[in-house]
């Protein structure tokens, strides 16, 4: 089994280790930022460009290349957002750090201010972690007393502020631009792009960058050792580590931080959180949060893949897949946002979708026709099933509902719910065809998932 | 007559065909430039872009260039520059024409998506197209038939929001309708800058509301209901009266001020119906004042001026069931004695000032015009509520701006320099004549409706209202915009230029009375030669700008308003 | 509006983080209500002032965030985690044991108005499922049997008031 390779959640659940700054001090906490600043700005983006580091949040687009977008010529002032709302479901590394060390993730985002000339960073944080906030408040307070972020910054003529703005409850505001309209003040409606690419037009029209609470601890560590060691961590052009959160029906879950593509889904799931639930069976796995594409297990995946240079043939089960952002999309999935979530032979598929569509439907913003109808539909349908008025045609309307909204919406979140309906039904399809007779034999063994 | 700067223009392609379009063009108006419609629902020409409805997508595409050169890649099979189509599909609304944009609104993908999402529109609308206001030039109507399935597959219940809402003194909500634009929203915030709608709960339960205890009641709230492309928002005076698709549209000028708002009037059968703008880029983009709707009722009022009246006085030896020719007579004859003042109107046409002027030179009359201001609006209501101030000056029946009321025309009759006044349709104690002064003259009324004037006068000759004939009128920026008659005039009204016509015939002979507008034009452009080459069939819909230098010096009272610096 | 001096010298200190006002409309939210309980009209009126806003902008937010209500609600505050990780766990059994513990549906307040039962979308801790929020506090991995116990804590504290 790999070792599990701790950069970003080294101290999380450590013993004695706190969450203020003496303690963080105490482990060589703001020495790196010290360092940076004695560095000319353009050096640390060139080190984040150099690690390949890949955002943590969903998307995993490059952060040095998201950085490199930023309009510098504007002469409007440059936001860092930081984006904590951590709302996708089967994700939850955000909280920890936050709770846990929030210091690490101060001092990434003051590393990345500095290298980016941000004079004003703001944590946009979910409404469901009060105490998160406190204690990010809390330890701003105390950055702030030593120096290490207000007025002056250690000492220089640098001074940048940060806030911390807490959400109320919207999926939707982990959309950066969703996000940037709900700290606006309006309601988060994600906004058109083009014209309102962040690193333009973001918040208050000025160019901002949008981060994830763990890509900007990363920075950090990317400072700290060098973008070009970082990128030796992990797989190309899947470098670092990150963190895998595994929940669902399994015997150990919870957080483990990997090299990127140094496990695979296997070992994860068999070997490090200890299998299925006594005499279960693995049956899906989504594994990268809610959105992602639900993956079945013994299914088969052959094709060609870039290593190094060359073209090699793969023919890989599921478990062999290895837990990095190519790999997954490679499979028809994505590692999005990290988080996994496994699913056993006592669930239904039906009522799985059915709770995720309850899900989308809830959270979509209603913006957009395709999303704010086709959501609800789907719900409906998946409802109407659960409770006893299945038809064999719903799986395929089920997935015409989801094809006419993928792709077709302002933002992502059109994908996002409907991801899960055209992959349950592709993979899961003749137990949308058959529930109408099963569903007459009782209900699974999780009892009401839906 | 002035000409606009030419815009830069670059071409774009749409569905193959080439196309110059000012750079930044979306691309709905692209495509509409070479007759492709782009279907659409929350566009608007003249409110921000938000792209939500997802109707108007579209295959996009850009040249392609090699990335290291820049240079033209071509294709092989047709020898021009390749083209690359993005996989997904664009909204057309928010893409702006770039030089060698390719648009494609014809391919199995765009027919898709507009299904698509005609079939999530329709699947929580209420379908009550029988009993909706909006049916016949409903949006959602026109594009199920030309872009939707025909057929539905939802057999699920429909959301369940409020009906009938009354969102303010003129508009009525259906919620159920209400397809989430948020045009009206828009419009409200962005050009009426009364924030009072919005959006209340999410996804497919969201609701268009007014704050409550709070009302939709500015006065250009009508204008949401003419925007809202479908039955959402309907104007509570026109709910139910009737089915859109029986009435007939005239092209009209509003009258309230000298922003000259280009309006449409729909009647059938001889009554008018409604009042909507028109758009005119260059005037009222697509608004127009809630105030400007009603005044067609007018038309249909009870003190109506229907029967010509001459007093005693004035009658001499006419029957006592004295006809237009006697009042005609009795008018000329009244004139013809001397001592005539005309009073004209800043409500009459350019064509009915250029007669009064005509009358005016006959009878060496002086010439007087009533002033009617009030605080501009900023948008569609001027200072002067005359709509029709310039074309007085224009038609040169007179050389100043109107003085605030008619003390030198007081003070004339005062002095025994009038004894007859020609008054086009104003209330003359109104403007400021004494009761004393009215004693001592004999007035000629020719007006629409019932006043103290025309209680007053020795002649009153019934005349039309704007909605019951043609002319022209000049707003505040000199253009000079027409108007058609919608309707008949009430028996016993008589059209006032053939009224003025042979008024002027009775007092000097000279040349024949026309009583039409094409054929007084023909004059009009002889007398005032920086008219010509103008006449009435030549002027576009949208008006032309006129040469404003002759009144350069004059205190117009006009402040900042909508296309008004 | 009665707000405690406290949170006036809050919403005092939050406006000026943002160089426009209308930003701190959620940071007003929050402050109000967990001064008052809930956003009443009242309160919705009095921020959109402070904010220089129309009491829509307002109303459009308090209505979006499921966060923001605009009723009181119980002493308590019991919300549990319906999204699929927390589903797969029994969720949907211990949110049934504190609804049949408190005789209440979810949604409603309990009869004695000492608690709220509610479902919400992912807590964000689906690693210790099923979570459940009472009040500010994250209780992990409760399953029907935990939720009795902390059903049984809430009604002894209630009783000592």
């Amino acid at each position: 089994m790999p070792e599990q390779r701790r950069l970003i959640f080294q101290h999380i659940d450590e013993p004695g280790y706190a969450n203020d700054l003496a303690c963080y001090q105490r482990n060589g906490g703001y020495e790196v930022m010290k360092k940076a600043f004695a560095r000319p700005p353009a050096e640390l983006i060139d080190e984040v460009k150099k690690s390949g580091l890949r955002g943590r949040g969903g998307a995993g687009f490059p952060c040095g290349v998201k950085w490199s977008l930023v309009d510098r010529k504007s002469g409007k002032p440059i936001y860092l957002v930081v984006n904590a709302d951590e709302s996708e479901p089967g994700t939850f590394k955000d909280r920890y750090i936050m709770h846990q060390d929030p210091h690490q993730l101060i001092e990434g985002i003051m590393i990345s201010c500095f290298a980016n000339n941000v004079k004003q960073a703001y944590i946009y944080i979910r409404g469901e972690f009060p105490h998160g906030a406190r204690i990010l408040e809390k330890a701003i307070a105390e950055a702030r007393e030593a120096s290490f972020c207000g007025p002056n910054v250690l000492g220089s003529s640098y001074s940048c502020e940060i806030f911390v703005h807490r959400g109320a409850g919207a999926y939707i505001c982990g959309e950066e631009t969703g996000l940037i309209e709900s700290l606006e003040g309006k309601r988060p409606y994600p906004r058109i792009k083009p014209p309102y690419f962040p690193a333009v037009l973001g918040l208050y029209q000025c160019p901002t960058i949008v981060n994830n609470v763990e890509t900007l601890c990363h920075v950090k560590h990317i400072v700290a050792m060098g973008g070009e060691a970082y990128a030796k961590i992990g797989t190309p052009n899947n470098t670092g580590t990150r963190i895998l959160c595994v929940s669902g029906q399994v015997q150990k879950p919870g957080y483990y931080e990997y090299e990127v593509g140094k496990i695979t889904l296997g070992q994860l799931l068999n070997e490090v959180c200890g299998g299925p639930l006594p005499g279960r069976k693995f049956k899906a796995v989504i594994p990268g949060g809610s959105s992602a594409k639900v993956l079945k297990f013994g299914e088969r995946f052959k094709g060609k893949r870039k290593v190094g240079a060359e073209m090699v043939d793969y023919d890989w089960g599921l478990e062999d897949v290895p837990m990095d952002f190519d790999s997954l999309a490679m499979i028809g999935s994505m590692g999005g946002s990290g988080g996994v979530i496994v699913m056993d032979d006592s669930v239904s598929m039906v009522e799985a979708l059915g709770n995720i569509n309850e899900f989308y439907a809830h959270e979509s913003c209603g913006q957009c026709t395709p999303c704010r109808e086709g959501s609800l539909w789907m719900k409906r349908i998946t409802n109407r099933m659960v409770h006893g008025k299945a038809r064999a045609e719903d799986g395929q309307l089920l997935k015409s509902v989801a094809d006419q909204i993928a792709g077709r919406t302002i933002c992502a979140f059109g994908e996002a719910c409907a991801w899960p309906t055209q992959s349950f039904v592709a993979k899961f399809g003749d137990e949308f065809k058959g529930y109408a007779e099963t569903k007459a034999g009782g209900r699974n063994g999780t009892g009401a998932i839906v | 007559m002035i000409a606009s700067p030419q815009p830069e223009l670059i071409t774009v392609n749409v569905d193959g065909r080439e196309i110059a379009v000012p750079k930044g063009t979306n691309m709905i108006e692209a495509a509409r430039m070479v007759g492709v419609d782009v279907p659409h629902y929350c566009y608007h020409p003249k409110l921000s872009v938000v792209g939500n409805c997802r109707m108007c997508l579209v295959e996009m595409g850009m040249p392609a260039v090699d990335p290291a050169s820049k240079a033209p890649i071509l294709d092989p099979a047709t020898g021009k520059q390749k083209i690359n189509w993005m996989p997904r599909p664009t909204i057309a609304c928010a893409t702006n024409a770039s030089p060698g944009l390719h648009i494609r609104t014809t391919t199995p993908m765009v027919k898709d998506c507009r299904e698509g999402v005609m079939e999530f529109l329709l699947i929580n609308h209420p379908l009550d197209c029988p009993i909706c206001d909006q049916a016949g030039e409903c949006k959602l109507q026109e594009q199920a038939t030309g872009y939707g399935r025909g057929y539905s597959r939802y057999i699920e219940s429909k959301n369940v929001k409020p009906k009938r809402t009354v969102l303010g003194p003129r508009v009525t909500l259906d919620d159920e309708r209400c397809i989430l634009c948020s045009r009206c929203i828009r419009f409200c915030k962005e050009i009426a800058h009364d924030d009072v709608l919005g959006f209340v709960d999410r996804g497919s339960h969201s609701t268009l509301t007014c704050y409550p205890g709070k009302e939709l009641k500015n006065n250009y709230s009508l204008n949401t209901v003419d925007i809202c492309p479908v039955g959402a928002l309907t104007s509570t005076d026109f709910r139910f009266k009737m089915r859109v698709w029986f009435l007939r549209q005239t092209n009209s000028i509003d009258i309230e001020s000298s922003a000259g708002v280009n309006t449409v009037l729909w009647s059938r059968e001889g009554v008018i119906y409604r009042i909507t703008p028109r758009r005119n880029d260059a005037v009222n983009d697509t608004w127009m004042a809630d105030s400007g709707r009603t005044l067609y009722k007018e038309v249909r009022a009870e003190n109506r001026l229907v029967a010509v009246q001459i007093a005693e006085t004035a009658k001499g030896a006419a029957p006592a069931d004295a006809g237009l020719d006697m009042a005609l007579f009795a008018a000329v004859n009244l004139m013809s004695e001397g001592k005539v003042a005309v009073v004209g109107s800043g409500r009459s046409s350019v064509e009915e000032q250029f007669l009064a002027r005509r009358v005016a030179e006959a009878t060496k009359a002086s010439a007087y015009l009533v002033a009617r201001t009030g605080a501009g609006d900023g948008l569609l209501i001027s200072a002067d509520r005359n709509p029709n101030t310039r074309g007085a000056l224009v038609a040169g029946l007179i050389k100043a701006l109107p003085s605030a009321d008619l003390s030198a025309l007081g003070a004339a009759i005062d002095a025994g320099a009038v004894r007859t006044i020609l008054c086009m349709g104003e209330d003359l104690r109104a403007a400021g004549l004494t009761e004393a002064q009215l004693k001592q003259v004999r007035i000629i009324y020719l007006g629409t409706h019932r006043n103290g004037t025309s209680d007053a006068a020795s002649v009153v000759i019934p005349t039309t209202t704007v909605f019951e004939k043609s002319g022209t009128f000049v707003n505040q920026q000199f253009r000079l915009q027409k108007f058609s008659a919608a309707v008949p005039a009430p028996s016993g009204a008589t059209d006032d230029l053939l009224v003025l016509g042979r008024i002027l015939f009775g007092l000097d002979g000279s040349q024949p009375a026309v009583s039409d507008v094409h054929g007084l034009w023909d004059r009009l452009a002889a007398a005032v030669p920086s008219l010509d080459p103008i006449r009435y069939r030549n002027l576009p819909d949208t008006g032309l700008l006129l040469d404003a230098t002759p009144w350069q010096s004059l205190a117009f009272p006009e402040g900042k308003g909508l296309h008004h610096p | 509006m009665n707000l405690s001096s406290e949170t006036l010298r809050k919403i005092d200190e939050v406006i000026p983080h943002y160089p426009q006002k209308r930003s701190a409309a959620l940071p007003l939210l929050h402050l109000v209500q967990e001064d008052q309980g809930f956003i009443s009209p009242e309160a919705v009126e009095w921020i959109a002032a402070q904010l220089e806003l129309a009491p829509i902008n307002i109303q459009e937010l308090v209505t979006f965030y499921p966060m923001f209500r605009q009723q009181p609600i119980g002493r308590r505050h019991i919300r549990v985690c319906r999204t699929l990780s927390c589903a797969l766990m029994g969720a949907y059994r211990t949110c049934a044991a504190f609804e049949q513990h408190f005789n209440v549906a979810r949604g409603d307040v309990s009869p004695d108005g000492e608690v709220t039962i509610e479902f919400v979308e992912c807590l964000a801790s689906c690693g210790t499922a099923p979570v459940v929020m009472i009040d500010d506090e994250l209780h992990e991995k409760v399953d029907a049997a935990k939720a009795l116990e902390l059903a049984v804590k809430i009604k002894a504290q209630a009783q000592r008031r």
